[in-house]
């Protein structure tokens, strides 16, 4: 009988040689004449121990890991494919603590299932919220999205049952679903691993979001710097129109009978601007123009995509809608505390020892991400801070990881939760440097449209560079603070808005490390604006 | 990277004609046209224009503006450097200089020998095995001085 080996396809998994063990096994199997399925999957989230090769036993599947394509012949000997045991072996893969302690809801198949079979999808209870929603009126799908508490996990989190309530009322003779997987911030990989894990989740959350709102086309605006992201939710597409689950038989399958309605999907590809993760950038770029944010209002919701009223949601928000259809609005807003409800997605970045995707309920404490899960430092040195929510949030010290990973828990400390990345620094960070970077980064991905944000963010560079270099502090100090205060209020969107948070937060919790001596030799004070930056 | 055509007037233009009907058709046509030649050579900007029916001065405005497209040919291979903030927290500052002294170049710069162009780039998703590189499209993790060495001078070393 054929066994069944699972070797993930998950970049983060083919960038520390995955391909390589799934060559090696294939190639081993079959000159010791052994009869295996390999299927690629995505990856269970558990990056240290990747490549995660596992093993389908008759007792459930056994996980080995990190496997090296040299391990591969001594696993044979072992007898791996039977589940035995080897230094590599890691027991069930469930039991494994960092995986049995989470509630993956919108995680639920990720790494389970092979990413390309939608029979494998449908196995593992997919489709079943698309089925469910079909018994529903228009108004009851929103009714039941608002119900379940579910908060936009881009960062805003503003509640996706009154967004889509909006578009569901606007009059219009076309509308939009359009997915943002333009996943910039630094320290965040959710939503490549749903797009290379299981894709088709994204594609039923949009086609119930279409059937809800009475959009007939969808975009997903994924960022190129996921072209295997890309291809996979390429192949996910074409294989859902093959199959009736997209297009003109309508989203329902051979099996369930047709309403006469249409859905069709197309994924798209950015060009490397971080500021098309922001929604109107990114309709603007949708429609082949610079990617420079529109004034708000009018909302996307009511004039979104080609003037029309369009729903914008998080890739991460889409999938878990589907879910949330299947097992009911109160199993998922069960979840959680206070106002947000659900699970959050908590990538674990940086200098972390055991990074990857942890989904649990919204409470879970920063400094349980970060330990109990994490392992702490990847350096072994000691923590000293943590930027959690991407480039455009806070820098907290160690005093702050009592903070519950809460919408509002990090706003009443002037953080941001964001997407859920979680970015560890250990004791060799530099805050002066990382608040430079901060606005070094804003002036480089600047779309340029109000003036507080593309000049402030190049003048930021060159106080910090002053401050840095021990000229005039106290006064320097004092211009940084007022300029900040003048992106905050009058940026237009929440590049030049937050920026700021990193740069304050730097200076509030790591006073010390902008009252050193001047660096020898002296910072280069230059002007850093788009044409002169070298690398331009 | 290395089955990048020679710029061709007539290939921009059948590629160009295979996706002008897309509704906001600029973005696949640029990287179509990327994905052909390496880069957007400044003649393909009056063909897109007539094709779409806008200005050049639109057309540039779009090509100028993403980080992506590039403006010349670049090496046979492309090596992406993350310097976002998971990176930094690993290392990547030192990993950059590092690549920027054994090449000669400095980011955005191709190697004389038109082998290998250094680009950097704000986050490559996999923040969980920083520091981080893509090399001609495929992502590697936990990039040491050593293991950067190794692929730079593989791709060197092939067409």
């Amino acid at each position: 009988m054929s066994v069944k080996v699972y070797v993930p396809r998950d970049s983060a998994a083919l960038s520390v040689g995955a391909e390589g063990v799934a060559r090696a096994i294939a190639g081993e199997a079959s000159s010791r004449g052994l009869d295996i399925t390999l299927v690629r999957n995505g990856s269970r989230g558990m990056f240290w121990l990747e490549p995660l090769v596992e093993v389908e036993t008759p007792t459930g599947r056994v996980a080995y890991g990190p496997v090296t394509r040299e391990a591969v012949p001594e696993l044979f000997d072992a007898g791996f494919l039977e589940g035995k045991s080897h230094a590599l072996f890691l027991g069930p893969t469930e039991e494994i603590p960092f995986l049995k302690q989470q509630e993956r809801l919108t995680f639920a198949r990720c790494g389970i299932v092979d990413p390309l079979s939608l029979s494998d999808y449908i196995a593992h209870g997919g489709y079943r919220g698309l089925q469910r929603a079909l018994t529903l009126q228009p108004q009851e799908i929103v009714d039941a999205v608002k119900n379940s508490g579910l908060r936009g996990r881009g960062g805003a989190g503003f509640p996706t049952g009154i967004k889509w309530n909006t578009v569901l009322l606007a009059d219009a003779d076309q509308k939009y679903i359009c997915c943002n997987a333009d996943e910039g911030d630094s320290g965040t990989y959710a939503d490549r691993m749903i797009m290379e894990g299981d894709p088709f989740v994204l594609i039923e959350g949009m086609t119930i979001a279409a059937i809800a709102v009475g959009a007939t086309q969808g975009y997903i605006y994924c960022r190129s710097e996921y072209p295997h992201a890309f291809r996979t939710m390429q192949r996910a597409i074409a294989i859902a129109y093959e199959n009736g689950y997209l297009g003109e038989s309508g989203y329902l399958g051979a099996n369930v009978t047709g309403t006469g309605k249409r859905f069709d999907l197309e994924v798209r590809l950015g060009a490397g601007a971080y500021i098309c993760g922001e929604e109107t950038s990114m309709l603007e770029s949708l429609e082949g123009r610079r990617g420079q944010i529109r004034p708000k209002p009018p909302l996307p919701a009511l004039e979104g995509l080609f003037g029309k009223p369009t729903v914008v949601n998080n890739l991460i928000t889409l999938a878990t809608v589907p879910i949330i259809l299947d097992k009911g609005a109160e199993y998922y807003r069960d979840f959680g505390m206070g106002k947000s409800r659900g699970t959050l997605t908590i990538q674990l970045a940086g200098n972390i020892k055991q990074g990857g995707l942890v989904e649990k309920a919204f409470g879970l404490s920063l400094h349980d991400a970060i330990y109990s899960y994490g392992g702490g430092t990847a350096s072994g040195r000691p923590l000293r801070a943590v930027q959690v929510g991407g480039p455009l949030g806070a820098y907290f010290p160690d005093s702050f990881l009592d903070t519950p990973l809460d919408y509002e828990a990090f706003a009443a400390r002037k953080g941001m939760l964001g997407h859920g990345g979680i970015v560890v620094f250990d004791d060799t960070v530099d805050l002066a440097k990382q608040a430079r970077f901060a606005m070094e980064f804003c002036a480089i991905e600047s779309c340029g449209k109000c003036t507080p944000c593309r000049v402030g963010s190049t003048r930021g560079v060159e106080v910090i560079d002053r401050i840095i270099a021990n000229d005039n502090r106290t006064k320097n100090l004092e211009l940084l603070d007022d300029l900040c205060t003048v992106m905050t209020d009058g940026s237009l969107c929440a590049l030049g808005g937050l920026i700021p948070l990193p740069v304050m937060s730097a200076i509030q919790n790591f006073p010390e490390d902008f009252d050193k001596p001047a660096p020898v030799p002296p910072v280069q004070l230059t002007i850093q604006n788009r044409e002169t930056i070298p690398w331009r | 990277m290395s089955d990048m055509q020679a710029w061709d007037a007539d290939r921009a233009r059948v590629r160009i004609g295979e996706l002008e009907h897309l509704p906001g058709a600029l973005l696949p046509i640029l990287h179509a046209i990327q994905e052909e030649f390496g880069y957007i050579h400044p003649d393909t900007t009056p063909l897109i224009a007539e094709a779409l029916n806008l200005s050049r001065a639109e057309v540039h405005g779009v090509i100028s503006f993403y980080h992506d497209f590039r403006h010349a040919a670049p090496g046979r291979h492309v090596l992406k450097v993350c310097r976002a903030e998971s990176c930094q927290s690993m290392g990547c500052d030192a990993l950059v200089q590092h690549i920027e002294k054994r090449l000669g170049v400095k980011l955005g710069e191709t190697t004389p020998d038109q082998s290998l162009t250094v680009e950097q780039v704000f986050c490559l998703g996999n923040c969980a095995l920083s520091p981080a590189v893509m090399l001609d499209g495929e992502p590697y993790g936990r990039v040491s001085p050593t293991v950067a060495d190794f692929l730079i001078d593989s791709s060197r070393r092939t067409q």
